[in-house]
């Protein structure tokens, strides 16, 4: 395999087991504990380290997932117990774990390959010549087994307890009454999301696995409403984030991991101007369509009111608008063939009549 | 103490960011706002990079202002997605920190290989190095403290009452959106301002730990804002001089560890609010109930009996439970305090004891009665809640309830009513 298609790979596999998790946390309103559990397994990765002398996943993994344990459980112990809100729990917690991480490695393990930088903002351009060797055997790149595993563990997480994830996440009360523990569940996940955030590591590093884990989540809840599709459509935007970025980090000759988060985000930027349902563009339509409909309507009330043909001149001053708005207005209505206009003055047409009333009686049918 | 120059820059910055960032820290912490400062932090990185690249110098000032330009946009973009779109703060605040942080990084690599970029001096951005710090930064760091700490003082009314009532400081016609963003600003000037000492990661801790810790020990703001400003600056001078004691100590971290000790701390001993004093509590307050309902038991048997003679603890046992040793601790603590008299296994209410029986069993049947007659609840359903009651009405509240009632004799199963007597002074 060559080197590019080693680290476009194990990029596209981060990006895709993240996205399985990251659309839970977003989901759950939980966006945050991801962050905070990617910077707190520092400590567990350095005590790993002095455990066992070497940088073998599994003990990392091991330890990693213990210490993202321990900030979920810290988290809400200090939440619970009422004495701290969630945020400032998440606020105190992973920072002082992270120093810990810093003070354990910088103190005693600074001059082996430990490396601070590489743990903050991982290096995939080196994924293609770092091998894991097995009996003297070389197996291929580590990165490649790492981030495998973690998608395929991933995966069969998400299809095993999909429909327990669902209920929990959209309705933890009904998950709880019909015995399905939402607690344990939400362990596991936090556990999946440790897990998925130490294999994520040496790739992209503890800052930008962050943007792995939300941003194509985010993306895709602003396109779809049913989970499967959200959770389709974050695996797909995540793995075109990953791509993307390694072509525009070549074109740029930038970091790779910098530049995957970047094109996340703007692929999020694009889904909130542009999305057809919750997007920022269509919600200004939608708005405008109301707002035009809605002063259609007021105008026809007014007209309707007089009981005859009135001045068009004083239209304006009464409902505060400018001249150039009632023109619209008018021009639309008159399109419609709802106003007509006689000798400056203005009219309801019966068909205009015919509408208000439709109107009106919609809005009671609403009411009641 | 004998300091060279430089760590005595450390100290001084460390001890200026440790009093601003505390006060700051505290209108966050109640705005439930902590995290909006890690976010400010990660999103002012790409401002430092633009800045470096458009002036191509690594004077202060500068840098300051791209930081503090990206880190108000970042803050601004957070707001317009959350208040604009179905995304909420939590994936707000993740998007906007990682993604404009993913910018600086590639802008970062990007000056690297410039010819004649060397990353080191913006490098210092990403994790502190309060080592780097000069005397020209501590100056700068001083002027804008100041600044923000007279800021805060200028305002202080109105942004108590942004913290705590938004809404009456609204109609009391107070410009409160512009005074969030003002807040806000201050937040990214000591983000800013810290960046340099503490790094991205970490600056959100000198934020919120102190101002958390601090909330432990008062209710009241102007005290929580001072306490907050001594842990920060009493974490900031430990850490630097750990730091500056201790070989390959980063200073940043180890200000971050002082302060979750301080914090620690807080949450296990502070009066009050302490989870050690609230076990404390609990613990005494379980004992008195397993005590009082001790007199209950030796109360009814003897009721039962139309004597109140001694009774051995194996019936005693055999109505609640419970294991021996308990029973013999609650037991001597009531001998002790002259409620009962022990003689072997036997157990006899003293005159005083039965007095202070009666109360129980009067707070008991008075409610249990107030249950049916008032709630009109079915007389198989009163003993459970009574149970708990009798042990926190208190005694002029009983006498209010039993005058509603028209001081009753009877309670609903027909047992009677021990009339009202006066209290003992016994240790309870």
């Amino acid at each position: 395999m060559s080197p590019e298609v080693v680290i476009q790979l194990v990029g596209a596999m981060v990006a895709a087991a993240c996205a399985l998790v990251g659309t839970f946390l977003v989901l759950r309103k939980m966006a945050l504990l991801g962050d905070a559990i990617s910077h707190a397994v520092l400590p567990g990765i350095a005590i790993a380290f002095f455990v066992t002398g070497t940088r073998a996943p599994l003990p990392m993994i091991l330890g990693a997932g213990a210490l993202g344990l321990l900030t979920v459980v810290l988290v809400e112990v200090f939440h619970k117990s009422g004495r701290l809100r969630e945020d400032a729990s998440i606020g105190v917690v992973f920072p002082g774990l992270f120093a810990l991480g810093v003070i354990l490695i910088s103190r005693w393990a600074a001059q082996v390959d430990l490396d601070l930088d590489c743990v903050l903002y991982g290096e995939i351009a080196y994924a293609p010549w770092d091998l894991l060797v097995v009996g003297g055997r070389a197996l291929g790149p580590k990165a490649l087994w790492v981030t495998g595993a973690t998608l395929a563990v991933n995966l069969a997480f998400v299809l095993a307890f999909y429909k327990e994830l669902k209920l929990a996440t959209f309705d933890p009360g009904l998950a709880a009454a019909l015995g399905y523990a939402p607690a344990v569940l939400h362990y596991l996940l936090m556990a999946a999301v440790s897990g998925t955030v130490v294999g994520a590591f040496e790739s992209v590093g503890a800052i930008l696995v962050v943007a792995m884990l939300v941003v194509p989540p985010a993306t895709a809840y602003l396109l779809a409403d049913r989970l499967g599709v959200v959770l389709a459509l974050a695996v797909a935007c995540g793995v075109a984030s990953a791509l993307g970025g390694y072509w525009l980090a070549r074109w740029w000759d930038a970091s790779i991991a910098g530049a995957m988060a970047v094109v996340a985000g703007a692929l999020f930027a694009l889904a909130l101007a542009l999305s057809p349902r919750h997007g920022l563009t269509a919600r200004l339509l939608a708005r405008r369509r109301l707002g035009a409909r809605l002063a259609g309507q007021l105008l026809m009330l007014h007209l309707d009111k007089g009981g005859r043909a009135l001045p068009a001149s004083d239209l304006a001053a009464r409902f505060d608008w400018s001249e150039r708005r009632l023109a619209r207005e008018l021009a639309r209505l008159e399109r419609a063939g709802w106003v007509v206009r006689r000798a400056g003055a203005l009219a309801l047409t019966p068909e205009g009549a015919t509408a208000l009333a439709e109107t009106g009686r919609a809005a009671l049918a609403h009411r009641s | 103490m004998d300091l060279s120059f430089s760590a005595r820059n450390v100290l001084a910055g460390s001890a200026i960011l440790g009093v601003v960032g505390g006060v700051v820290g505290c209108f966050a912490l109640l705005r439930r706002q902590s995290l909006l400062g890690d976010a400010l932090a990660h999103a002012a990185l790409p401002g430092v990079c633009l800045a470096y690249l458009a002036t191509g110098s690594k004077t202060p000032l500068p840098l300051f202002l791209g930081a503090l330009a990206a880190g108000i946009l970042g803050a601004l973009a957070i707001l317009g997605t959350v208040r604009s779109s179905r995304i909420k703060e939590d994936a707000a605040i993740g998007i906007v920190l990682s993604v404009f942080f993913g910018a600086g990084i590639v802008l970062l690599t990007y000056i690297q290989k410039l010819p004649t970029g060397n990353q080191s001096g913006l490098d210092k951005y990403l994790f502190g190095q309060a080592a780097t710090l000069v005397e020209r930064d501590v100056a700068f760091m001083a002027a804008l403290g100041a600044a923000v700490l007279a800021a805060v003082a200028l305002f202080y009314k109105e942004l108590k009452l942004l913290a705590f009532d938004r809404a009456f400081g609204e109609s009391l016609g107070l410009p409160m959106r512009r005074l969030e963003v003002f807040l806000t600003a201050l937040l990214a000037i000591v983000v800013v301002v810290g960046l340099q000492t503490v790094g991205v990661v970490l600056i959100v801790a000198t934020l919120i730990t102190p101002a958390a810790a601090a909330r432990q020990w008062t209710d009241r703001l102007g005290v929580m804002l001072v306490l907050a400003a001594a842990i920060g600056a009493g974490s900031g001078v430990t850490g630097a001089l750990a730091s500056a004691t201790l070989p390959r100590l980063p200073t940043g971290p180890a200000i971050v560890l002082a302060a979750s000790a301080v914090l620690a701390v807080s949450l296990v001993a502070a009066p009050s609010r302490g989870l050690l004093w609230a076990w404390v509590r609990e613990r005494r307050t379980a004992a008195r109930v397993q005590r009082e309902n001790l007199l209950k038991d030796l109360y009814r048997l003897g009721e039962e009996g139309d004597s109140w003679g001694p009774v051995t603890t194996p019936v005693l046992r055999g109505l609640r439970g419970g294991g021996a040793g308990d029973l013999a601790r609650q037991a001597r603590r009531l001998a002790a305090a002259g409620l009962v008299e022990i003689s072997g296994d036997r157990l006899q209410l003293t005159a005083m004891g039965l007095t202070e029986a009666a109360r129980v069993v009067r707070k008991h049947r008075l409610w249990e009665l107030f249950l049916a007659r008032r709630l009109e609840l079915p007389s198989d359903h009163v003993h459970g809640p009574a149970e708990a009651m009798e042990h926190a009405l208190s005694d002029e509240a009983v006498e209010e309830l039993a005058a509603k009632l028209g001081h009753p004799l009877r309670d609903p199963h027909g047992r009677p009513i021990p009339p009202a007597l006066p209290a003992v002074e016994a240790g309870r």
